[in-house]
């Protein structure tokens, strides 16, 4: 990454790791192979994507027979929601408030064409209750869908607990992993967890690849039809280069996972402590402790994040906002909202999500310039902090 | 400079260095738009003079304002332009003006520039008012549609408050 620039939108996108790149290169011109081939490009090819299968699989304790290689989180997400629904031809499907855009959207897709979809909101720090899950589910629940660590705010999700429950109640349970696969410990037998996804571009691997984990068994159907590759569950000539860098990434994490978590959670409450102790009209969203490493999500009392995000665009700082005035719609985000906030503090929100790249001279300068800019902006603003 | 998010750079050097902003405490009119709720709220503050032809001129202008970069801009460039011209004139002043004056704005923040224009036009309304004097046709027209927005937008926005609030009540 460039110098003097401060990457902290981790949570969107991460930079390709070096080492990742490095052994995705021969997978361009020299073993382009297609993998559905017979002779030996082809079958060298395929060996790779098997080997790769094995590394992402290990990561989370499945097999490697129940790994699908898609696109994108929003493909496995869409497949799973889709998938299972096809299969069951009718029926009742949980979901939170907080999911990302994919699932609600999906959810409201099958929504629309006779599926049921209950809801379930999460409290004031993002959580969903184990209970609440248990409440919703009835006779006719096809699918639990619980995203594993929130995109915006980063709560971690009571997911063993959820997990336990499904398979009591006999409910395929999925989880969206998008924003914890290769940061934290995921265990799909420990957790009872039927389906998961997971991205590789969110834990320094390539754009274009994900996964999803479907436990054997389970019963679903392809959204994408064609010659049968990722055993028939996912047609589509196989992108090798960008999951050569996926199982690279998994490897690299799961070697370098705990010490960046540790490395990342003081960094972050660092960041926390100082934000809330020297902004006046600071406020953490989230949950406290149950959080991913790498988040901190705060909103500040009449400030407009757009600007915020800006301003600190101008200062060479990448970050974020849920303010409904960075959005395509003029809403604000769907997670702020549901967590309590109004909008008009919604408006306010800031993320700042850190990663394998960043230091703690940074967050030392992002400390000294935030609150130069908040003041700047309530300086120009018609509503002031006692 | 290079673009900065979807605005041009006319637009992100208003915003970095804002011009006339800061509370005016003796203003002859005050315009008030928007809603915090919206996310965009501006205040406008005039004071009125005499030029050497004794007409009616805006002497000083200033803004406050909450809200997203097009909105602070808008508001910048808008006591820019209003300055220094007499009463009739800065009435004219409206939203293709201003877009203009910021070498264009993303079309789905030109609504700032319609807040920035009205925000003027109350601000005049209000000084007008407070002199008793006559409203010109034009200018009640214009105060009156905009006094409609703002009622709708009030009414639309305290229903969601609300169900927002009794959702959250019920489900926590």
């Amino acid at each position: 990454m460039s110098k003097n620039k401060i990457y902290l939108d981790y949570a969107s996108t991460t930079p390709v790791d070096k080492r990742v790149l490095k052994a995705m290169l021969p997978y361009f011109s020299e073993k382009f192979g297609n993998t559905m081939s017979l002779h030996s490009w082809g079958q060298e090819a395929k060996e790779a994507l098997e080997e790769s299968r094995d590394v992402v699989a290990h990561l989370i304790g499945a097999k490697a027979e129940e790994i699908i290689f898609t696109s994108s989180a929003t493909e496995s997400n869409n497949l799973t929601l889709k998938g299972i629904a096809f299969a069951a031809k009718k029926g009742h499907i949980i979901i939170s408030q907080i999911e990302h855009p994919c699932v609600l959207e999906a959810a409201l897709w099958l929504e629309k064409r006779g599926f049921e979809i209950t809801r379930l909101a999460p409290d004031k720090y993002g959580l969903i209750d184990p209970q609440e899950v248990k409440k919703a589910i009835k006779e006719e629940t096809i699918l639990v869908s619980i995203i594993h660590a929130n995109n915006e705010i980063g709560t971690i999700e009571p997911i063993e607990e959820i997990g336990k429950i499904c398979k009591e109640k006999g409910v395929y349970f999925h989880t969206d992993a998008s924003q914890n696969f290769g940061k934290m410990k995921i265990d799909i037998n420990k957790m009872n967890i039927d389906l998961l996804t997971a991205s590789s571009h969110k834990m320094y691997g390539p754009k274009g690849a994900a996964l999803l984990f479907v436990r054997s068994g389970t019963k679903i159907e392809p959204i994408l039809h064609g010659g049968g590759h990722e055993f028939g569950l996912r047609s589509s000539t196989i992108n090798l280069p960008a999951i050569i860098g996926f199982a690279e990434a998994s490897r690299i994490c799961k070697k370098e996972m705990k010490k960046e978590a540790k490395k990342l959670v003081v960094l972050r409450d660092k960041l926390i402590k100082s934000v809330l102790s020297e902004i006046p009209g600071a406020h953490l969203n989230g949950h406290p402790k149950l959080r991913l490493p790498n988040n901190a999500n705060f909103w500040f009392e009449f400030i407009e994040g757009e600007s915020l995000v800006i301003q600190l665009d101008l200062c060479s700082i990448a970050a974020s906002t849920g303010s409904a005035c960075s959005s395509a719609t003029l809403e604000p985000s769907h997670v702020l909202s549901a967590i309590g906030l109004k909008p008009q503090e919604a408006h306010g929100s800031l993320r700042l999500s850190l990663g394998r790249w960043t230091k703690e001279k940074e967050i030392g300068y992002v400390l000294r310039v935030l609150p130069k800019i908040v003041e700047k902006l309530r300086k120009i603003s018609p509503f002031k902090i006692k | 400079m290079k673009k900065v998010g979807p605005y041009t750079k006319k637009v992100i050097e208003y915003f970095k260095k804002p011009h006339n902003y800061g509370r005016m405490k003796d203003a002859d009119g005050v315009g008030k738009v928007g809603n915090i709720v919206c996310g965009d709220v501006m205040w406008l503050y005039i004071k009125v003079g005499k030029d050497k032809r004794g007409r009616e001129i805006i002497k000083d202008i200033r803004f406050e304002t909450f809200g997203c970069v097009a909105a602070i801009a808008t508001s910048s460039v808008i006591t820019d332009l209003a300055k220094g011209e007499t009463l009739t004139d800065a009435m004219k002043i409206d939203r293709t003006k201003i877009v203009k004056s910021l070498g264009g704005l993303p079309p789905i923040k030109l609504h700032c520039s319609v807040l920035a224009a009205s925000a003027l036009t109350e601000a005049i309304y209000d000084y007008l008012s407070k002199q008793e004097r006559q409203i010109p046709k034009e200018l009640e027209a214009k105060h009156r549609q905009i006094e409609k927005e703002k009622k709708k937008t009030e009414k639309r926005y305290k229903e969601w408050t609300k169900t927002e609030e009794e959702i959250h009540k019920k489900e926590i």
